[in-house]
């Protein structure tokens, strides 16, 4: 985001500058590693749609999360869901369609194939980005909530003009609010790490490294689920980013994160 | 007459089609597969440089075993030379170690149990995606390749199964730091028993830093070589030869 003591006093209408260049790069390569490993990721689930807690996990063990034909086990629950979830083509169960998966049919090698290589994407990108926005200080100036942004009254307020899809305009839009702040800091502090830490937990070679790590996740069928949980996670996050892009104005949205150039949305008329 | 329904199910077909038609094409495409060979070769050499030579695979304690070990790959041998040797109690048996070495040897169950032993609580992990723990006891390959005197022109071991997939004989490959990591044994016992069939009895690979498809069961024949190119389909193991899974089971 521009420093607005740079450019003083813009408003609604204005053309501003607003998404440093790495922020835009690290974006586009961190969106295409991050749908690859999804999809990739689906289908490695599918070999084995069953998620427990511990140091070990198996058919005859006890499962936590099943994905069934037509629904969705998590522990006592069964919930019935929709395609693309638990479908069943010519006598074989998947858990996620091949419509979601990457190969777009049943290849668990294929997948390890491509989940493995886009990894290092995710990963080395996503440090180099890391360490430019603690160093450059993007993390504590333009990400990092405010205490008086985290007041009740103020989240309550934020909270309310999203549902009312009344979003921030003139030299508000400058900066991320609170709802914002709260799921990019969640996504690059929580998710992101703990997908790469429980993933790295899966390879026996990386248990033998770093079994603290591996004893910190509480054992491998324990870091499975949470790897499952992160990735999910994003998704959802995904879901929602993509939802805000087309209500906030997809085209002046992604322009700002290709060229960094950015329409501040007028003021409206109260 | 071809209802609403119908065609808009039908141009939704064709078009999910295409889309998966396409992907898969990008896919098998060769740069993407060597862009993803580069990806997954720099994952091994990766892990091998963060990884000491000696780390061991997390052991477990009694408490931690699995009640129920899964079974996987073939649950006995088909041929009728292993029938034969089970019945009479692998009494007939013999491990043969051959290829870039000093001294051939043909051993017994009865040698391999005379050698010594190490016992180990392991996990195993399936590339599925599933984990079982279980106890192991079995002499270190690196014993057995010591005794037989390991050419210097050696670089990989390769395990030569009874078992057989429609034909096609089930066979693995390691390389030297893996042949001589501490934990990497021939297992003759499991849980405390002599090895049972759906096992891989009299004898098979544990390889505790690799993933299930690694741990060959009903080892007849331990070979030294200097490259595995020339070997079945020449990808170092059966799966690797049929579906693309890679040599490196480290991850």
């Amino acid at each position: 985001m521009s420093d607005p003591a740079a450019d003083p006093a813009p408003k609604g209408g204005d053309i501003v500058r607003r998404h440093a260049l790495p922020v835009r790069i690290w974006h586009w390569l961190n969106a295409l590693s991050v749908f690859v490993m999804l999809m990739s990721g689906m289908m490695i689930f599918n070999a084995h749609p069953h998620l427990y807690w511990g140091r070990y996990g198996a058919n005859f063990d006890h499962s936590w999360l099943d994905i069934g034909a037509g629904h969705i086990r998590i522990g006592p629950l069964t919930i019935p869901v929709p395609p693309p979830i638990g479908v069943v083509i010519h006598g074989r169960l998947f858990a996620f369609s091949p419509i979601l998966t990457i190969p777009a049919h049943y290849d668990l090698a294929g997948a390890r194939q491509w989940h493995f290589a886009f990894a290092w994407l995710l990963v080395v990108p996503g440090l180099l980005f890391a360490v430019w926005s603690l160093v450059r200080g993007h993390l504590r100036r333009d990400l990092a909530p405010r205490p008086a942004e985290l007041r009740p009254r103020h989240m309550w307020h934020d909270i309310k003009d999203h549902a009312r899809l009344r979003f921030p305009t003139g030299a508000a839009a400058l900066r991320y609010n609170i709802l914002q702040k709260l799921a990019y800091c969640a996504v690059l502090i929580v998710l992101l790490p703990g997908v790469v830490l429980s993933g790295l937990m899966l390879s026996p070679t990386m248990n033998a490294a770093l079994p603290w790590l591996l004893a910190l996740m509480g054992g491998r069928a324990s870091a499975r689920s949470i790897h499952f949980i992160c990735a999910m996670g994003l998704a959802a996050f995904i879901l929602v980013h993509l939802l805000m892009v087309l209500l906030a104005g997809p085209i002046n949205e992604v322009r700002s994160m290709l060229s960094g150039r950015y329409r501040l949305p007028r003021e409206r008329a109260e | 007459m071809i209802s609403r329904r119908q065609l808009i199910g039908a141009a939704g077909a064709g078009a999910g089609g295409l889309l998966l038609s396409g992907c898969d094409k990008i896919a098998a495409s060769p740069s993407v597969q060597a862009l993803l060979e580069f990806g997954n070769a720099g994952t091994r050499l990766a892990q091998r440089a963060v990884t000491d030579r000696a780390a061991l695979a997390p052991e477990y304690s009694g408490a931690d075993m699995s009640p129920v070990f899964r079974v996987n790959g073939n649950a006995t041998p088909r041929s009728s030379d292993y029938a034969r040797l089970l019945a009479g109690r692998f009494a007939d048996w013999r491990l043969q170690v051959s290829g870039l070495v000093a001294h051939p040897l043909s051993l017994s169950l009865q040698d391999i149990g005379h050698m010594p032993a190490r016992t180990q609580i392991t996990r195993h992990d399936c590339v599925e995606g599933w984990s079982a723990i279980g106890q192991w006891t079995g002499v270190p390959l690196r014993l057995i390749l010591q005794q037989a005197g390991l050419s210097s022109r050696a670089r990989y071991i390769v395990f030569r199964c009874a078992d057989d997939f429609g034909g096609t004989p089930y066979y693995e490959s390691i390389d030297l730091i893996d042949a001589f990591h501490p934990q990497t044994i021939l297992a003759w016992a499991m849980n405390g028993r002599m090895l049972s069939v759906p096992h891989g009895a009299p004898l098979r690979l544990r390889v505790e830093r690799q993933l299930g498809y690694k741990q060959a069961k009903y080892v007849m024949g331990v070979e030294a070589v200097e490259s595995f190119a020339h070997i079945a389909g020449g990808k170092g193991g059966y799966w690797e030869d049929v579906s693309r899974y890679q040599w490196y089971a480290g991850i």
